[in-house]
């Protein structure tokens, strides 16, 4: 017979967690509100804070239990236990299965040291790059647009001997009559759009093409010009 | 308030000098004091339109480089004593005008006439610039063919971004002026319509001078056609541009298409043998 095995010897332990206690008190609305400025302030300070919540004062003042709970875990709080009140209450809400901390009645009140809690404001949200350009006046022969980060849209004619070049797509409320070199940055998705279409020159991703060798049905009527398979198509806009 | 109007175009002989005298005549024969300015240092042309080649001592480039004063360059015209020139030198070339001297010249004449007329000569480059630099408006003058179309859209790009005007953010008042402007031709397509002008250039019309015989025999006799020929339908086409530059509101009409005498129906074309 062999002898069993020793069983290793188990280590138990004990440590002290913190955790954050917030006990909503009378105005509730009032309170709700500082809490709310709170968040803001210091955003990242409750941040996967474990949060025990007092109800003693709120009870008191005969707030609903269901309205609490509702208010306290929209503002997204990482509540591990309620304390203040008899487990037995808790029955049939959402927090029937948190932790007893079993408090004693007379150290309802608070327990714990206040906190000071330090200002930390979300960064403000990045505000996206300018990716279009806006010419609302005609574009003169001699003159050059030249936007690489996006798209240009002008309202007016683009005259013979003017060019407009765009990272994105090129978009004319008027006459193309000059050069309109699309796609620099987005490559053969870029588009040319123009309500008459009378180009010296279109591109798109580098590949150009001339009058010489598109069809003059589309003169003077709204079209658009696209790539497709490494080659420029000239489509009327119905 | 006086006004300071360059009459431009890029392309040359489209008609600027004769323009620059007729309207001035115009206007001066409207009650107004006038001085019209030849920029075209090198190839001065405004003094025999205007009749006055024998008369020039003094000229610009005199007065912008100090050499004489403004009141000694000034020529007033025999015919009409509202109407004076400043003529280019023909000795001298463009870099002979400086921005800030020409900025004085303007600022004194500013404030002697009502209208000074700056003639720009052709092109985009200095003489050009300057002639627009310190405009309040300008005349851009155009043939109805496509060069013509397309150096006066460089032209109006140029009065857009590079006078003294645009660049403090003011908006630049700007008039067409079609000069040689044929009917017959432009009915048969061999010329540009005058919408399909306006509809390239984008600013509005001031007038439409027919392409006639009588601006050339006037500009050869050194006489303004509104003063030579009054009657004409050239001089009543400038006569009612100035009109308009002075804020009346004068309809445009298009030059007619004259219908043919008998005689023309007749003999109009020679058989080729």
């Amino acid at each position: 017979m062999t002898a069993a095995p020793a069983l290793p010897a188990l280590r138990i332990r004990g440590r002290s967690f913190m955790a954050l206690i917030l006990a909503p008190e009378p105005p509730l609305d009032g309170w709700f509100a500082a809490l709310d400025e709170q968040l803001r302030r210091a955003a990242s300070y409750f941040t996967n804070k474990p949060v025990v919540v007092n109800l003693a004062s709120a009870r008191e003042a005969g707030a609903g239990l269901e309205e609490l709970i509702a208010a306290l875990e929209e503002r997204g709080l990482y509540i591990i236990a309620v304390e203040g009140l008899e487990p037995a209450e808790l029955a049939g809400t959402r927090w029937a299965g948190l932790p007893d901390l079993r408090q004693k009645p007379q150290d309802r009140e608070d327990g714990g040291k206040l906190l000071e809690i330090p200002d930390d404001k979300l960064p403000a949200p990045a505000v996206p790059a300018v990716t279009s350009l806006l010419i609302d006046r005609p574009v003169r022969s001699g003159q050059s647009i030249i936007f690489e980060e996006g798209d240009v849209t002008i309202i007016g004619p683009v005259s013979s001997g003017a060019e407009v070049i765009a990272g994105g797509s090129i978009h004319i409320y008027g006459a193309l009559r000059g050069r309109a070199i699309a796609g620099l940055r987005a490559g053969a998705n870029a588009r040319i759009f123009c309500h008459k279409f009378g180009a010296e020159l279109v591109a798109i991703d580098g590949v150009y093409d001339t009058p010489e060798s598109w069809s003059a049905a589309f003169t003077n009527r709204p079209a658009q010009v696209r790539l497709e398979d490494g080659v420029l198509n000239i489509a009327p806009l119905a | 308030m006086s006004k300071v109007m360059v009459v431009t175009s890029g392309k040359g002989g489209v008609g600027k000098t004769t323009t620059s005298a007729s309207l001035g005549a115009a206007l001066a024969q409207a009650g107004k004091s006038v001085v019209v300015v030849d920029f075209d240092v090198g190839l001065r042309n405004l003094d025999l339109v205007l009749g006055a080649e024998r008369r020039v001592v003094f000229d610009l480039v005199n007065v912008v480089q100090g050499d004489a004063k403004l009141a000694q360059a000034l020529i007033k015209d025999k015919r009409l004593d509202t109407l004076s020139l400043l003529a280019a030198s023909q000795t001298r070339d463009k870099d002979a005008l400086t921005e800030e001297g020409v900025k004085t010249v303007i600022e004194e004449l500013r404030e002697k006439f009502d209208w000074v007329i700056c003639d720009s000569p052709a092109g985009i480059e200095k003489g050009a610039m300057l002639a627009m630099r310190h405009a309040d408006l300008a005349v851009v003058v155009t043939n109805p063919e496509v060069s013509s179309v397309r150096d006066s859209d460089r032209i109006i790009g140029m009065l857009d971004s590079k006078t003294v005007r645009a660049e403090k953010g003011e908006t630049f008042e700007k008039h067409l002026m079609l000069t040689r402007f044929n009917p017959a031709r432009a009915a048969k397509g061999e010329m540009l319509g005058v919408d399909d002008v306006l509809e390239i250039l984008a600013i509005p019309l001031l007038g439409i001078v027919p392409e006639s015989p009588d601006v050339l025999n006037a500009s050869n006799l050194g006489c303004p056609v509104t003063l030579h020929n009054p009657a004409s339908t050239a001089a009543r086409a400038y006569a009612d541009a100035a009109r308009r530059l002075l804020g009346e509101t004068v309809e445009i009409t298009a030059p007619a298409l004259e219908k043919p005498s008998l005689f023309g129906r007749l003999f109009g074309r020679k058989a080729v043998a």
